[in-house]
């Protein structure tokens, strides 16, 4: 047996194979992705950049019962709201400082009504700090931008919720 | 007036021969990643420029435009020497490599001898920037480097022994133009493979990079590097690594001549056959780097040592013994 072992440290079999299996693996698909040029696919539970979905008359879903505020682990919701002269309550203000947020998704299972949902976006990197300070107007953008995959997402993950 | 030409002339032949090898450093830096990812299934770099092979060029870029941070504590003469030191002793170097017949920048006598010295040498641009660093990662990296490098030229010494042995001479034209009928690499197989792993250690390479194991010295020597510092010791060791290739390919794959002297092959000019055995052996490198564990350092030595230098100073005998009893010593 150490015979073996010696002859093969001497003419380095063990090496030699490793060689060619490496020699092998080059000539292999690629297990990767070229990310930037194609993307993996995301699931429908993708906790991604957030936004604020409308109804399909234009109103706006939030109630500003600030729930997502009490339950945001981070602190990073913040809402003001006031009466509007329909007597409805409306969010005056609504603020997510993407920075602190960690991205759990408890504000989009604490909404009573869909309002605030994160959706499959994640490359919304900025050069500035500021830029990542989302305020309503960003927000409600982002809904609107993303309304048919939101809508598609929600009515796929609906039958788990 | 005539000496101002020769001077010019002179200049124009170093640079002439120092920018072609300074960007086939680069592109080596992109064939290493790029051989090491594939091994990986990966893709490796190849987004800037055709197959990324601009990648290198933009890390320089990068390197250059970000700041050079000097320890206060460290000894800045010698912290700023260090780099500068690794790169040239590397770029000098090739003054002797013959690329063709005709196309060598300084064939001198002892050119063998000035490449073995000089590769000596780079271990001091490693003990400089490990000392003047002032902290303890850098000094135990640069203790190992050079412990490591100093071991393994003694192997490439006596491995160079058998080379001259067979030729009679340290000129490096000759010691190709000795291989003309057969190249070294056949009667001397053991100690292509001998120098090949010695060249390896040298160049700290994996597996023998524990100079800079990243687990255990977070960057060895270079740790307290950065911009363009850092660059230019990752360059010289690159740098380093084509030369230790280019020296296999002369001393033991013939140099610049083709591997048969007939019709296709002879028609191709000599410094692609050159470039073509460096690549070969710069391919093997990044495989190996790829496939092999870091070695322990005991084991490194032990390996160096007891068996390298042994077996290497054996393989001196039988080599002029065998040319000795079949009347084979050059010159006679």
């Amino acid at each position: 047996m150490s015979l073996i072992r010696f002859f093969k440290t001497i003419f380095m079999i063990d090496f030699l194979t490793g060689l060619i299996m490496a020699i092998k693996e080059i000539f292999k698909p690629k297990k990767t992705i070229n990310y930037p040029f194609e993307k993996g696919s995301i699931s429908p539970r993708a906790r991604g950049e957030h936004a604020l979905r409308r109804y399909p008359n234009g109103e706006e879903r939030c109630i500003a019962c600030k729930l997502c505020e009490a339950v945001c682990p981070a602190q990073a919701i913040t809402i003001e709201s006031s009466e509007r002269e329909d007597g409805s309550r409306k969010t005056t203000r609504y603020d997510i400082d993407m920075l602190k947020c960690i991205y759990c998704g408890l504000c989009e299972q604490s909404c009573p009504v869909d309002a605030i949902v994160q959706g499959p976006n994640f490359e919304f990197a900025t050069e500035t700090r500021e830029e990542l300070y989302y305020n309503k107007e960003k927000l409600l953008e982002n809904g609107d931008r993303w309304e048919n995959i939101l809508a598609a997402n929600i009515n796929a993950d609906s039958s788990h919720r | 007036m005539a000496e101002l030409f020769i001077f010019f002339e002179q200049i124009y032949r170093i640079l002439f021969l120092l920018i072609p090898v300074l960007v086939s450093v680069a592109m080596i830096v992109w064939l290493d990643r790029r051989v090491w990812a594939f091994v990986q299934k990966r893709r490796g770099p190849n987004v800037v420029g055709p197959f990324g092979l601009f990648q290198t060029l933009a890390d320089a870029l990068k390197y250059i435009f970000k700041e050079i941070i000097i320890p206060a504590s460290s000894n800045k003469v010698i912290f700023i020497l260090a780099p500068i030191v690794t790169m040239t002793l590397a770029l000098i170097a090739w003054a002797v490599i013959p690329f063709s017949e005709t196309f060598v920048l300084a064939d001198i006598n002892v050119g063998i001898l000035y490449l073995f010295a000089v590769s000596s040498l780079g271990v001091y641009g490693i003990i400089m920037g490990g000392w003047a660093s002032n902290s303890k990662y850098p000094f135990l990296g640069a203790i190992r480097s050079a412990a490591q490098m100093v071991s393994y030229e003694v192997s490439i010494g006596v491995i160079i022994i058998n080379v001259l042995l067979c030729v009679g001479s340290l000129n490096l034209s000759n010691i190709v133009l000795a291989q003309k009928d057969l190249w070294f690499v056949i009667p001397l197989f053991p100690m292509f493979i001998i120098f090949f792993i010695s060249a390896l250690a040298e160049t700290n390479r994996p597996p023998f990079d524990l100079p800079e194991a990243e687990a255990e010295l977070v960057a060895g020597y270079q740790t307290e590097y950065s911009g363009m510092m850092y660059a230019m010791f990752w360059l010289g060791e690159y740098a380093n690594i084509l030369l230790m290739c280019a020296m296999g390919s002369i001393l033991f794959l013939g140099g610049w001549l083709s591997p048969i002297d007939l019709f296709p092959f002879n028609i191709i000019p000599s410094p692609i056959w050159l470039i073509l055995k460096i690549l070969f052996l710069f391919i093997l490198f990044a495989l190996i780097k790829a496939i092999v564990p870091r070695y322990r350092y005991d084991q490194l030595m032990k390996l160096g040592w007891k068996i390298f230098l042994p077996f290497s100073l054996i393989y001196v005998v039988l080599t002029a013994s065998f040319l000795m009893y079949f009347d084979l010593l050059p010159g006679n």
